[in-house]
């Protein structure tokens, strides 16, 4: 299936000559939800920003289903809702005009009965006649998600859509979300919730200092990236880790009564076997054990460090 | 053509303006009204006819130009900015809109308001003077003209205004002052031969003169310079606000 967004080698560079994205390649596929993580400053604003027509890229091409950002702008953007990180709403204007407006801006007929389900999904429903100025941050949030919503986009762009936005909220949200993309709706995100990317994504996207680092299938990417740790929990208090068991790289707890191993599920041997006999002949003995996997958090957090 | 998006903001812009009508709409009445008090009751009694109009009747084209003027910059100037101020600009830019289609929005509702607004102002003048308009058909032209070309001013320092102090800046430091100067309350001819030279480099002397002649057939300057100053003023805002665009100054980074 033809990607439903693709970005060739697109190049940002600013007036201040500071180059925000060097040479972006990627490709979005129809139906999925993208998470792309990056520390702040990586320039995930300025790409979500030049595909939806916000800024201009130096260099490079971005086609919206087959329709290219520039020569068929129109197109390519009918297709898109964004709601970008910054709370940016109007003040006066009821939640009901704003939202119904924001569908007009898109060339959209009047649809009084979507405007009604969008803002009724999102819990907005008692306060459509309320002036924006007198909304909580999280409310403003979701009217610009309504807004976004207003005119049936088939590809969402959601820029750290939960910042700000309360725990009960923001699973409401991510329902909104599961729901659209049931409906075959693409979302691209940014969080920096990794544990939202975890749980939503179907593929992840890592960016630094302008450029992909890399793009996996979450499942894929956990695996392949994942360490595993195994706790052991000792019987009775070690002061060292004994010499002959230096090749493990071990980690001893300050109270000398856990020992941590960190093992790679890929690798073969992942060494736990001659491990467990090695403490028994330098007779350490173990009274329980558990394993953990690295979570996205850790594994982004090495990606970026490498880079 | 996204006609939808063009009404969208349209009546966007002109649900802003119902919705501050005081502002809008009251202010310039009454500062109008205020005018006519000071300038037409107050000094014009102690002047005699200007070219065969009394002073009263005389200075209300120009009340109304005045009016036309300024409104038309700062309803252009504001819409625009305010949207780039909150941030909201960032809807606009990923819209499925032509830049053509943006400026009609803006500019005609700005245009619309002020065109209302004159008026508006032309009848609050009738309680105070006699008034009588030659060249109906004229005066209109001139109305929309004006409105139309100072609303794509407006527009265009709304753009380029990066602060409310520079917002303020052009309508403050040039335009009125123009205004004043631009013979909104005296004939041109009344100056002296210097003066005069002088001011006939002021572009709103064209634009009051023509709409002058429109009401009474007196004029400073011909009838056909006036039409053709008013559309030279518009075709260098188009240029522009095409500039403006193309290269997104001030719009997109």
């Amino acid at each position: 299936m033809t990607p439903i967004i693709s970005v060739a080698n697109l190049s940002k560079t600013y007036g201040s000559g500071f180059k925000a994205l060097n040479g972006i390649n990627l490709e979005i596929k129809r139906g999925e939800i993208f998470a792309l993580l990056g520390p702040n400053g990586a320039g995930k604003t300025t790409l979500i920003s030049i595909i939806c027509g916000i800024a201009n890229p130096s260099e490079g091409r971005v086609t919206v289903d087959g329709h290219d950002i520039n020569r068929d702008y129109r197109a390519a953007r009918s297709m898109i809702g964004l709601v970008p990180q910054e709370l940016h709403t109007d003040a006066f204007e009821s939640v009901w005009a704003t939202v119904s407006f924001s569908r007009g801006l898109f060339g959209k007929p009047k649809n009084p009965a979507h405007i009604e389900k969008v803002l009724k999904e999102l819990s907005l429903w008692d306060k459509k006649d309320s002036k924006i100025v007198t909304l909580s941050g999280g409310m403003k949030r979701r009217v610009m998600i309504a807004k976004a919503l207003s005119h049936e986009p088939q590809i969402l762009f959601l820029d750290e859509p939960t910042a700000g936005v309360d725990v009960e909220l923001r699973k409401g949200m991510w329902e909104v979300v599961r729901a659209l993309q049931a409906s075959g709706v693409t979302i691209i995100l940014t969080t920096h919730y990794i544990e939202e990317a975890e749980e939503m994504a179907d593929r992840i996207g890592v960016i630094n200092k302008g450029e992909i680092i890399l793009v996996e299938e979450k499942a894929g990417l956990m695996q392949k990236l994942g360490k595993k740790h195994l706790k052991l929990h000792l019987q009775s208090k070690v002061d060292a880790i004994p010499a002959s068991l230096a090749a493990y790289g071990l980690e001893l707890s300050d109270d000398g009564r856990t020992v941590t191993y960190d093992y790679d599920t890929r690798g073969e041997r992942t060494g736990i076997t001659s491990l467990l006999s090695d403490l028994r002949a330098a007779g350490i003995r173990i009274s329980d054990l558990d394993t953990s996997q690295s979570s996205l958090e850790d594994i982004f957090v090495s990606l970026v460090r490498a880079s | 053509m996204n006609f939808r998006a063009v009404r969208a903001i349209y009546l966007f812009e002109m649900a802003r303006t119902w919705r501050t009508l005081l502002q809008s709409i009251v202010s310039p009445v009454v500062s109008t009204s205020l005018y006519f008090v000071v300038f037409g009751a107050a000094i014009g009694s102690r002047i005699a006819e200007v070219e065969g109009v009394s002073y009263g009747t005389f200075i209300v084209p120009g009340l109304v130009m005045l009016s036309v003027l300024t409104q038309s910059i700062a309803n252009a100037s504001f819409g625009i900015y305010f949207p780039k101020f909150v941030g909201t600009i960032y809807e606009l830019l990923s819209a499925p809109v032509s830049y053509f289609e943006i400026v009609l929005g803006y500019v005609g509702a700005a245009a619309t308001k002020s065109i209302i607004l004159g008026l508006i102002i032309l009848a609050t003048a009738a309680l105070f003077v006699p008034l009588h308009i030659m060249h109906p058909w004229w005066m209109l032209t001139f109305l929309v003209l004006t409105a139309v070309t100072f609303s794509l001013f407006g527009f265009i320092i709304g753009i380029w205004a990066d602060g409310f102090e520079k917002l303020q800046m052009i309508p403050m430091l040039v335009v009125t002052p123009l205004t004043f100067l631009g013979g909104s309350f005296y004939s041109v001819n009344m100056l002296p031969e210097g003066w005069r030279t002088i001011t006939l480099l002021n572009p709103v002397v064209y634009l009051i003169s023509g709409f002058r002649w429109s009401f009474y057939e007196i004029a400073d300057v011909s009838i056909g310079l006036s039409v053709g100053m008013t559309l030279g003023f518009l075709v260098v805002c188009m240029v522009l606000v095409w500039w403006i665009f193309k290269t997104g100054y001030r719009l997109k980074n």
